[in-house]
């Protein structure tokens, strides 16, 4: 069943179409990716579900819900986190502190209880911190607990905003370049805390990614963007082998080697 | 060095994270409030002024240190509160009740003043509130039948509890209001920022695209920030004017905004402690140069006191601009760590691209 929806999705910049009648859906349950080139329009679509630009034409829908009709804050109240291309962290807080920032959809509390702690204040700062703590657990973040963003390497950065994309406990969790940066080994992680993101805790996942291992990996779906238009769609191996993504990203004359190639072979 | 084994969650969410921090700010307030009887009462008079600067520093630094909105109009919302106690007072309420309502009143005024304020953005915002502050004294001048216009007021007579806070009667009474206004508005503070709304206010200030995308809302939690900042800026415009004795368009001018900004600059921005850092440096500052310029035989020097302000500000901004707190934790560390602490520790790093401006 589909969780997200994109019907006829149109945005223009100016004269700049930056996606073009683009239709997809993200089923609850799977990984998706999009890929393409620098441009293509990926993390503008990132954009549109966040709210952050508004399509000229087409639908967005979350869960049967408008999602067009949301304010960028309230998206999350929905069930869908996200994470920057270019890491968006508070710099001046800590790990932890970003993290409970995250829980911010699940707060309760008024102002006036907040202002002299009083109430349900203490017990809901416990019950954050102890979710907090679970995916603290889940992404062995546990050495930089009480550091400050600022003062971390960027690979580690790039985990605490995955960690505080789930303390948010999303249905749909939009990751836009989760690798770009990262060494092998740090990839490799991503790769199995995708996984288990998926599988242990049931989130659906759409990803904006350039390293196809681990899209071929990860990914039960992928859809292939140039000029904000769909090029392929379909399992990450159909899509590496589509005529139009190898042109797309290598040229024509690609096509016609590959095609001497396999003709040489035969 | 101490090093913190934590077994519950709770020692981080208490207001003190051990016995020994408890033992130093007890201490402290012990030391607070015995300063009557250590000290004459010109003395107690300076503290109780660095103790009001403090509130309403408390004030501006919510709003500029902890959500990064600067203002230069909190002298406006200063002498609302100052007027607003005032009038209440002389519709017949109990000093303590008409001075924490006109907190409240001027804080919903901010709130409200902010709803169109905050659609401006850094430098802008700071300019159209700096007009704020300019028209407050226009308005002072027109709404003469509540605020005496330009003769001004006399401060009335404050009783608490039976007891008159005179200043020169009983100076130690309003160095204890002054000094439980500053411990009320410092909890509250604290509560604040260790709450989901605190750690809002310093999403919205780090990154706003991000905090939205984890469900902020940014222009409710910027009102409530200019609301709540307003109100703690009314408290210490209140105390201010009530210990001048007399108030009129002049006291609450706009150069008062401008210190303020000094004042939690200096002391450092976004710390608590900078505040009251600040506060010593802007109360004290010129007794000290005039101290200075009598011991160099001069008479007194017009504008001395600002150009001197001015350039502090602008060694620490050059120099240090986490301000006076933050140096005083890189001594700390250094002290701690001694004698590994490394020269280039408090370097900044060079930060990472922001995402494209989104609007």
């Amino acid at each position: 069943m589909s969780l997200l929806d994109l019907k006829n999705v149109t945005l223009k910049f100016g004269g700049v179409t930056a996606v073009n009648n683009l239709s997809l859906s993200v089923n609850e349950g799977e990984v998706f990716a999009l890929v393409g080139p620098n441009g293509a329009g990926k993390s503008t679509v990132f954009n549109m579900i966040s709210r952050f630009y508004r399509p000229f034409r087409g639908s967005i829908t979350f869960d049967g819900e408008d999602l067009l009709k949301q304010k960028p804050h309230q998206v999350s109240s929905h069930g869908i986190a996200r994470t920057f291309q270019n890491i968006e962290l508070f710099e001046r807080a800590t790990v932890l502190q970003n993290l409970l920032v995250g829980r911010h959809r699940h707060r309760k509390t008024m102002l006036l209880e907040e202002m002299f702690f009083i109430g349900r204040t203490r017990a809901q700062e416990r019950e954050h911190r102890h979710a907090v703590e679970e995916v603290i657990d889940f992404l062995d973040l546990q050495p930089y607990r009480d550091k400050h963003i600022a003062g971390l390497p960027y690979g580690v950065r790039k985990v605490v905003e995955l960690a505080r994309a789930l303390a948010t406990k999303p249905r749909l969790l939009l990751l836009d370049e989760p690798a770009s940066g990262l060494s092998v080994e740090e990839t490799q992680d991503m790769r199995w805390w995708i996984d288990d993101i998926r599988r242990q805790m049931g989130i659906t996942v759409l990803m904006v990614e350039h390293d196809m291992g681990l899209v071929s990996k990860v990914c039960d779906r992928v859809l292939a963007l140039a000029d904000g238009a769909e090029l392929a769609q379909g399992t990450p191996a159909e899509v590496q082998a589509h005529p139009a993504v190898i042109e797309a990203y290598l040229g024509t004359s690609a096509i016609s080697k590959t095609a001497n190639a396999k003709g040489e072979r035969v | 060095m101490r090093f913190h084994f934590k077994t519950t969650y709770d020692q981080d969410i208490r207001l003190f994270p051990d016995w020994w921090n408890f033992s130093l700010y007890a201490a402290l307030i012990l030391l607070l409030l015995a300063m009557p009887w250590l000290i004459d009462s010109f003395f107690l008079g300076e503290m109780t002024n660095v103790l009001i600067w403090a509130v309403a520093g408390l004030g501006l630094m919510l709003l500029t240190g902890q959500t990064g909105q600067v203002s230069l109009g909190h002298s406006a919302f200063m002498a609302l509160g100052c007027y607003t106690t005032v009038n209440l007072m002389e519709a017949g309420l109990p000093f303590l009740a008409a001075f924490l309502l006109a907190g409240a009143i001027t804080g919903i005024i901010g709130a409200i003043i902010a709803i169109p304020a905050l659609k401006l953005h850094g430098v802008y915002l700071s300019i159209a509130t700096l007009a704020l502050a300019i028209l407050a004294d226009d308005f002072i001048v027109i709404l003469d039948h509540w605020t005496g216009g330009v003769n001004g007021y006399f401060a009335p007579e404050i009783w608490i509890f039976g007891v008159e806070v005179n200043r020169w009667v009983n100076p130690a009474a309003w160095y204890y209001l002054a000094l439980g206004t500053a411990l009320f508005v410092t909890l509250i503070y604290r509560n604040l920022v260790r709450s989901p709304l605190g750690r809002a206010f310093a999403a919205v200030r780090d990154s706003e695209i991000s905090a939205q995308a984890m469900g902020v809302d940014i222009a409710r939690t910027k009102t409530l920030a200019f609301g709540l900042s307003c109100a703690f800026a009314g408290l210490g415009g209140a105390l201010m004017g009530l210990f001048a004795g007399a108030f009129n368009n002049e006291t609450f001018n706009f150069l008062i905004s401008i210190q303020l900004l000094m004042m939690i600059i200096i002391g450092g921005l976004g710390f608590i402690h900078g505040a009251f850092l600040g506060a010593i440096v802007i109360a004290f500052l010129p007794q000290l140069l005039s101290m200075s310029t009598d011991f160099m035989g001069s008479s007194s020097i017009p504008g001395l006191e600002t150009g001197v302000f001015g350039m502090i500000l602008i060694a620490f901004i050059l120099f240090e601009p986490m301000g006076l707190y933050g140096r005083w934790l890189k001594i700390r560390t250094w002290l701690e760590l001694f004698p590994f602490a490394r020269r280039d520790m408090f370097k900044r790093q060079k930060t990472y691209l922001k995402t494209e401006r989104l609007r």
